[in-house]
């Protein structure tokens, strides 16, 4: 073929040429940079501008970060040291007051024996989550989640072992009352028998039943009081217990609003418009000021309790809106399918519809949650010490009165660290649950 | 895990309510502990240490309490309240004693029904400005930018201030002292006023405390005292005269370094000895043991001892005695005579 041309043509290649690398500036660290960075001349000049700025910046706050003492016994120390190290123009974070107080800003005035509880409550009640949000896991690790809401309250509180028994030992009895009762008197009944009997039981009989057993068999850890809680653990333990009490809820709440039943819609929307017009604050004020005028005198009903419901009816109500959200995204023809499926309304919701209302809503729910977490810190107004509140109380030590960035960088950070996993595992959970576009 | 703690809670409830109707001395011997609401955090008056053990003036009078009532400084929980939540928690019954530099005023001993039991600490809104500004009395200060705690007696006591000497001044509203700690050091505001004793602690955390002074004028009252709850007068009793012990300690000279001896048998003074129990039979009046007040200066030391450990001249904060010296040495502290 090539050779009919050959009078015609000056040359004419008669091999196919090995393939090229691409050019030098189109590949490589070069070829990003061009492609990203400098693809145009606005676009070059934005990215000196802006190297420039965080050049500027990074040499403001590296310095401050790097120049900095933490060995000191006070602030006065501190400027001290750093002066002789840096030279007398030098400025420098004090970071003696964090390698003083961490342990502080975690676990406030936890005896610091038992600092293993907390920290062993908090590897449990991460292996109890494990397996709920990984299904790649051993399911055999569901029964430690279904230990976990009884074994770390316990180990974080301490007291007799029985109360935690006693408490499960309600679900337990709803459990089997809905066993036997339905099957004899209906479903409904089952259900309010189911519902009632355990409530009766953890009112009337769980404290004695525990008190009892307590005598026969004493078993049990030396109790810590709320009071002595606070940094990160106070956090911890009212932003987990929250977020994870809220999504149940909010789902029931959700769907609650959707209902046919009248009353029972009415209960839901009004529940979750009061709970969301008015600010958390307000809800706090009522939990640690109000409520201490309604109850009797003397009566001492457990502040931080106080406080966990509180910001759990608060996350609820917005958790019911995000996850209402995903419902009236699902076509229409999906809660028909289910009908036509001959499902009742309970498998209905459970196998078809919140399937996909839930991962519509994984963004909305997550920041929620990322929300309530961040919303703990609101409880240093009512005198509780949580990171906040205590970065205060370490500041009117005489040693460090007037340093103020490095504890609320510290505190930052850890909040960054929690808030930044949460949001990571929600875009790991969006892309594992993409199904589809694929 | 809510549930656990609701039952507690509950069993706690139905303990409490059944003594509800008790005298705070009996419930705080039953409990083994004294409820003392204090300060989240204010320098020299109240603060955790690295330990976790609170420190201060305000608290060293907990302890002093807990002493005489329990024979035991350490055996008081100590209940950090804010502005806003510690009248409740005195109130609901939360706490037995208030020693949250509170300012005794009319309406809350009159109207919202607590007893205050004296002063340990008289205090006075001052003003602090940078000894740039060539300012040497407040009344010079006509048209500066002033930073204040919004919502406070302080902002009160501002404006009446200006108005009675007919100047003017612009107000920079700020919410906590860190934060106008913040604003002043950056220029944000001409002056800093608050009580002298936050001042004297906010000037020495500056790393120039000398560019700045403190102006002479005192322009409030501001007595801070500890209080409790109206109605248990043999309660008030306890926690005013542990107070005036403290202070007729440093009057007669009792220290925690010579207490021992001096209580070991009586003494020439009879003041003493009536004080420290080894004559008549005050601590039986006030349903303590004899050697209360003995317990309540041994627990931190004197008012003096007390005073320059937490706030004196030899620490940062470095106030002068003033109006809180005795009254021998001029001052306003002046315990009434123990007979």
């Amino acid at each position: 073929m090539s050779g009919t041309h050959a009078h015609s043509a000056a040359f004419v290649r008669d091999a196919m040429l090995p393939q090229e690398p691409p050019p030098a500036t189109s590949v490589g660290a070069l070829g990003w940079l061009r492609q990203n960075l400098f693809s145009s001349w606005l676009n070059a000049i934005l990215t000196v501008l802006s190297l420039a700025l965080i050049g500027y910046v990074l040499a403001a706050i590296l310095p401050w970060i790097f120049q900095s003492s933490w060995s000191a016994g006070s602030l006065a120390e501190c400027r001290d040291q750093i002066k002789a190290a840096y030279g007398s123009e030098a400025s420098g974070a004090c970071w003696a007051v964090i390698r003083e107080r961490w342990l502080q800003l975690i676990f406030g005035f936890y005896p610091s024996e038992l600092y293993w509880r907390p920290i062993l409550g908090f590897a449990l009640a991460l292996a109890g989550m494990a397996p709920v949000l990984f299904t790649g896991l051993p399911r055999k690790m569901l029964y430690l989640s279904l230990a976990a809401p009884f074994v770390v309250p316990w180990l974080l509180w301490g007291g007799t072992v029985w109360l935690p028994v006693s408490v499960a030992l309600g679900f337990v009895l709803g459990y089997a009352a809905q066993r036997i009762v339905a099957p004899l008197a209906g479903g409904l009944l089952g259900a309010v028998v189911a519902g009632l009997l355990p409530v009766l039981w953890w009112f009337l009989l769980a404290g004695p039943f525990a008190t009892l057993l307590h005598q026969i068999g004493p078993l049990g850890i030396e109790p810590v009081s709320s009071r002595n809680f606070g940094g990160f653990m106070l956090s911890i333990t009212i932003g987990l217990t929250a977020i994870a009490l809220s999504l149940p809820i909010g789902v029931l709440l959700a769907l609650g609003r959707q209902s046919d039943l009248f009353i029972l819609r009415a209960i839901c929307v009004g529940f979750i418009e009061l709970i969301r017009g008015v600010p958390l604050i307000t809800l706090l004020f009522v939990a640690s000021l109000l409520l201490n005028y309604f109850m009797p005198p003397g009566t001492n009903f457990d502040i931080i309790l106080r406080v966990i419901i509180m910001v759990t009816l608060f996350a609820s109500a917005y958790m019911a809106e995000v996850i209402r959200g995903g419902l009236a995204a699902l076509p229409k023809g999906q809660y028909e399918a289910a009908d036509a499926l001959g499902l009742d309304y309970w498998k209905a919701q459970r196998l078809v519809v919140m399937p996909q209302a839930l991962k519509i809503s994984i963004p909305g729910i997550v920041s929620t949650f990322i929300g309530v977490f961040k919303d703990t810190t609101l409880v240093s107004i009512i005198g509780l010490l949580d990171p906040v509140g205590f970065s205060n109380s370490i500041r009117a030590d005489v040693n460090w009165n007037g340093i103020v960035w490095e504890l609320y960088g510290f505190i930052a950070l850890m909040f960054f660290v929690f808030c930044f996993s949460m949001s990571r595992y929600s875009m790991y959970l969006e892309r594992k649950l993409r199904t589809e576009h694929r | 895990m809510k549930k656990s703690v609701i039952l507690g809670a509950l069993t706690v409830a139905a303990c409490a309510a059944g003594a509800a109707g008790a005298a705070t001395l009996d419930d705080v011997k039953a409990r083994g502990k004294l409820n003392c609401g204090t300060n989240t955090g204010l320098v020299g008056f109240a603060a955790p240490d690295a330990n976790g053990d609170w420190q201060g003036f305000d608290v060293a009078v907990c302890r002093a309490v807990a002493a005489a009532v329990l024979g035991d400084s350490s055996a008081v929980e100590f209940v950090p309240t804010t502005g806003k939540t510690r009248f409740t928690a005195l109130a609901s019954g939360e706490i037995d004693m208030l020693v949250r530099n509170t300012t005794w005023t009319f309406s809350r001993d009159v109207d919202l029904k607590f007893t205050f039991v004296g002063v340990n600490y008289y205090d006075g809104q001052g003003f602090m400005v940078p000894k740039a500004l060539g300012v040497s009395s407040a009344k010079e200060l006509d048209g500066a930018t002033v930073c204040i705690q919004t919502g406070t007696t302080t902002e009160l006591n501002l404006a009446d201030f200006f108005r009675v000497n007919n100047i003017t001044y612009e107000p920079v509203p700020i919410e906590t002292n860190e934060q106008a700690q913040q604003q002043y050091l950056a220029g944000a505001c001409d002056v800093y006023t608050t009580d002298a004793s936050g001042l004297a602690a906010t000037r020495a955390t500056f790393e120039d405390p000398t560019a700045h002074v403190v102006l002479p004028e005192i322009i409030s009252k501001e007595p801070l005292g500890p209080l409790v709850r109206h109605g248990d007068d043999e309660w008030a009793d306890i926690v005013r005269w542990t107070l005036n012990a403290l202070i007729a300690a440093e009057e007669y000279g009792v220290t925690s370094a010579n207490i021992d001896e001096l209580a070991a048998a009586p003494t020439t003074n009879p003041e003493i000895n009536r004080l420290l129990g080894t004559e008549g039979t005050l601590g039986e009046m006030l349903g303590l043991p004899a050697d209360w007040a003995v317990k309540a200066i041994k627990a931190g030391g004197n008012y003096g001892e007390l005073f320059e450990k937490y706030i004196g001249q030899n620490t940062p904060i470095g106030l002068a005695r003033g109006l809180n010296a005795q009254w021998t040495d001029g001052g306003l502290m002046y315990a009434p005579p123990f007979r």
